[in-house]
């Protein structure tokens, strides 16, 4: 398969201008003539939705949620960066580019990341206009915050709330256009397949997840803006509801899977604290511009703290090791987020962690307070302090905080090109769901800017060019691929009803997220992710012999609901352990123990892996195949990332 | 800590419904609510019995999902706190908790504690929003907004539509949720060119979905997770009256 990215040809900066103009345009007494299905409602997708919908185009939108605006990225806190350069500080479209693909580590597409930074303009000005409350100086103009070790001030914010005020001015685009009768709007309904005729991809079979009625819905094109799979590890920053099968279901149809194991592990959310735990908070990064990182010098002291007999305060100063700044002197607590997430770890492993559990390091905010006073640290981080003490019972003012990393955001998914499209002719990947932008790692801020991009601005322009050479398909839910599809949903369904065993969804998810953790996590040995791969195959086989879903199709079953999803985890749990097995190097969140310099930070293989992986499913049980594409970078020069 | 727990059990709209109830042993008090009712499920699951549906997502205060009237107060004992952020340290050993869903006639129950909200996405869809397509619109920095503003539209705007102050009130009266977007829309410079049309269209609506009158008794303020004001009531009472004495719709 030749995995043909699409990327314009000429300069850098003039590649998207001009291939909106070569993209063929559908003329608007046409438009209406197209049918659209976009799955997912939230940055991506409704931003994706709303926007088609005001050109004319009939779009269908589904989630599964009971309302559009209840998507994960409403949950998003810190901010969203655009190359306003408002604050006169040397900003520019070429400098967020460039930090954005040093960011990921040189795994990124340049074509991909210079539109992105250039459109990033536009989102904000887009926002302000629907009337999204951003945080603004006395002024009256917009305020910004320098944010993931920018040396700019880029960040535009709400508060700690910045994804939900986006979210819900995306949800309102939205909404007119329900009223406008331009979207016709599918809640509590999941996509479970892809129904694919003539190779091109028309249409999907979901589930109403209130009557279990299985339906069927024809298109031209199908979009996909799903979010991520960091549930695949049970325990992350996602939301309960967040999961991959829409996307992996594609996969099963055809589209590769890119970069399954480049997952975000965030440094700063609160441990776990038991068995019982259902899923981890996020703090934001910014906390770490004011907040020490340190766990005691022994592990004597650290037993001490964990059994109760002593805390935090009781540390003297110079029992301290703020490891941070010891060993990165010139970033301190502020290096990258997969590099302070690694140094955790190592405090941990080495004995000196704190908390019960001994999985956690302090964040400490005594010394902004003695500088700065408390009502100025009240001022910036109040409300994450609240929730802080809400979650914990801790009072971050007194003690300091404690904290660990989390899987927070998977800059892996499905393939697509310059346009967005995946290998299936009429299928798109949009925002977290494909694998574009962000490289082996991303940025702070960037996830927000990246799903509206690509739904404001990418889609309308590249989806028209593939419709224009699609005219006089007609859409019949009766053709037999779509008779095929349905079987499939169904029996896979009554599959999972009738195995009647003795574990419970949750029980091997739970089991599936360990293995991944322990295993796929922070770091990776190709040992361990040998044994892993085992381990993944024979939890799926008990599995599909042992688990107990109860109650009938027919009703609202959200233990069914969760069994479907934590099928598919189980086979893409297999394929990102696969695919970290494969890249022998490490670069960005990927970290292989092998692959490290002398003093233990990422060693990348640029002559061997500066490429895309991007895997096709062969068959349930069987080897994926791996495709390559090459990453060529013409502008900006490959070099190892220091924070020393 | 060991709890009784008496929870509405009903299996769909249609059905009457009446309260179950459960012991739980050895919880936490460091567990959330929700992953208490995870622990009851599990215990149910083994059992052979239905578990207990909830709406929930994201489980830190923000979806909006989680709706669960608990002791006769939406989203629990604490102020300012959404079920999925409330922690069983609010309870005591040996505590008996009576858990129901919201209830208002313009949220039909669903199933167990699941109700349909889709009467919020209706009222927003008759108005709530700014009529701008994607593209076309000024720099950002070319409609400045007053800091106070600005800020007073944002307190507004961190609704999360739970629909507690539905709940909560004894006329089951969505004015504070309807209100929100009122006061943030019209706050603000570029929502001023529809303020009237969108008041009067949004409180149609509003009546329409079977809510209730509002007679300011600021229980839905009180319950509020995200402490939305009654401020913006007040401010939305004079855009209506404002807007029916000098009606844009000519």
């Amino acid at each position: 398969m030749n995995l043909d990215s699409k990327i314009p040809a000429g300069p850098l900066a003039e590649k998207w201008t001009k291939h909106k103009f070569n993209v063929k345009l559908v003329n608007p007494a046409n438009k209406r003539k197209y049918e659209v299905i976009v799955v997912g409602t939230g940055l991506a997708g409704a931003s994706a939705a709303a926007s088609l919908g005001e050109l004319g185009y009939n779009v269908k939108a589904f989630c599964f949620h009971d309302s559009p605006r209840r998507a994960h990225s409403i949950a998003a806190q810190g901010g969203i960066n655009a190359a306003k350069n408002y604050q006169n500080d040397g900003d520019s479209v070429y400098r967020l580019f460039y930090d954005t693909v040093k960011g990921g580590d040189y795994r990124s597409r340049e074509g991909n990341v210079y539109r992105l930074a250039e459109v990033s303009v536009n989102i904000i000005d887009q926002c302000v206009a629907q009337g999204v409350p951003f945080a603004r100086e006395y002024g009256g103009l917009l305020d910004n915050r320098s944010f993931g070790g920018a040396q700019v001030s880029r960040t535009f914010y709400a508060k700690g709330q910045t994804g939900q005020q986006l979210l819900i001015g995306a949800y309102q685009a939205l909404s007119r256009q329900v009223t406008n009768g331009k979207v016709k709007l599918y809640t509590r309904s999941e996509m479970l397949d892809l129904v694919m005729i003539d190779g091109q991809a028309r249409g999907i079979i979901t589930r109403n997840l209130i009557t279990g009625k299985i339906e069927r819905h024809a298109a031209h094109a199908v979009i996909l803006a799903t979010g991520g799979y960091g549930n695949v590890f049970y325990l992350s920053t996602n939301a309960m509801g967040s999961n991959a099968t829409a996307a992996w279901r594609a996969h099963r149809r055809g589209a590769l899977f890119a970069n399954p194991c480049y997952t975000q592990i965030h440094p700063t959310c609160i441990p776990v604290s038991g068995s019982y735990q259902s899923k981890l908070t996020l703090m934001s990064e910014s906390l770490r511009n004011d907040g020490r990182v340190w766990v005691p010098k022994t592990v004597e002291l650290a037993e001490k703290i964990r059994k109760g007999e002593l805390t935090a305060i009781d540390i003297k100063e110079e029992d301290r090791d703020y490891y941070l700044e010891r060993r990165y002197p010139s970033f301190g607590n502020l290096v990258p987020r997969d590099v302070a997430s690694r140094n955790a770890k190592m405090a941990c492993d080495e004995g000196r962690g704190v908390g019960p559990t001994g999985l956690a390091v302090y964040l400490d905010f005594a010394d902004a307070i003695k500088r700065d006073g408390r009502d100025t640290v009240e001022a910036r981080y109040g409300n994450l302090f609240e929730m802080y003490e809400k979650i914990t019972g801790d009072d971050p003012y007194k003690l300091p905080m404690k904290i660990y990393p989390a899987v927070h955001y998977t800059m892996g998914g499905l393939w697509v090109d310059y346009n967005l499209m995946t290998n299936i002719p009429g299928l798109y990947a949009l925002g977290e769901a494909n694998f574009s932008d962000h490289g082996a790692n991303r940025l702070g801020a960037s996830a927000l800017m990246q799903g509206l991009a690509d739904g404001y601005f990418v889609i309308p322009y590249t989806l028209g060019d593939y419709l224009a050479g699609n005219m006089n398909t007609k859409n019949d839910i009766t053709h037999p691929a779509f008779d095929e599809a349905e079987k499939g949903v169904r029996d896979t369904i009554n599959k999972l009803l009738s195995i009647k065993g003795k574990r419970t969804v949750d029980d091997f998810h739970r089991e599936l997220g360990h293995i991944m953790w322990e295993y796929c996590g922070m770091s990776r040995t190709a040992e361990g992710l040998t044994k892993a791969r085992g381990m993944v195959r024979k939890l799926r086989e008990e599995f599909w012999t042992d688990v107990n879903v109860g109650g009938t199709n027919e009703e609202l079953n959200m233990t069914l609901e969760k069994a479907n999803r934590v099928a598919d985890f189980l086979e893409l749990g297999e394929l990102m352990i696969v695919d970290a097995l494969h890249r022998e190097e490490s670069c960005g969140g990927h970290f292989r123990e092998e692959y490290q310099t002398e003093e233990g930070e990422a060693l990348r293989n640029d002559d061997d892996f500066a490429y895309v992986a991007a895997w096709e499913f062969k068959g349930t049980g069987k080897d994926e195949v791996l495709h390559k594409e090459d990453l060529v970078f013409e502008n900006v020069k490959l070099t190892q990332r220091s924070y020393k | 800590m060991n709890l009784t727990l008496n929870v509405w059990r009903q299996k769909g709209p249609s059905d009457k419904g009446g309260f179950k109830t459960y012991k739980l042993s050895d919880i936490s008090e460091h567990m959330s609510f929700l992953e208490m009712i995870d622990v009851l499920n599990e215990q149910l699951l083994r059992g052979g019995e239905e578990p207990v549906h909830f709406d929930h997502d994201c489980r830190e205060g923000i979806c909006g999902s989680c709706s669960m009237y608990i002791n006769g107060r939406a989203h629990g004992p604490q102020q300012l706190t959404a079920t999925c952020q409330l922690h069983m340290r609010s309870f005591k050993d040996g505590d008996t908790i009576t858990v129901e869903p919201w209830r208002a006639k313009a949220f039909p129950v669903v199933k167990d504690l699941v109700v349909d909200r889709s009467a919020f996405d209706r009222i927003i869809q008759a108005g709530g929003y700014v009529s701008v397509n994607t593209g076309g619109v000024p720099d950002a920095n070319e409609i400045p907004v007053p800091k106070k503003i600005a800020d007073e539209a944002f307190n507004a705007a961190t609704c999360i539509s739970c629909g507690a102050c539905v709940a909560a009130c004894k006329n089951a009266s969505a004015m504070l949720f309807v209100s929100a977007k009122v006061s943030q829309l019209a706050l603000l410079p570029q929502g001023k060119v529809e303020r009237k049309t969108r008041v009067e269209k949004m409180a149609a609506q509003m009546d329409l979905e079977g809510f209730g009158a509002c007679s300011n008794t600021g229980a839905c303020t009180a319950e509020c997770p995200k402490g939305i004001s009654q401020d913006n009531i007040a401010r939305m009472n004079r855009e209506y009256f404002g807007a029916k004495f000098t009606s844009d719709n000519v």
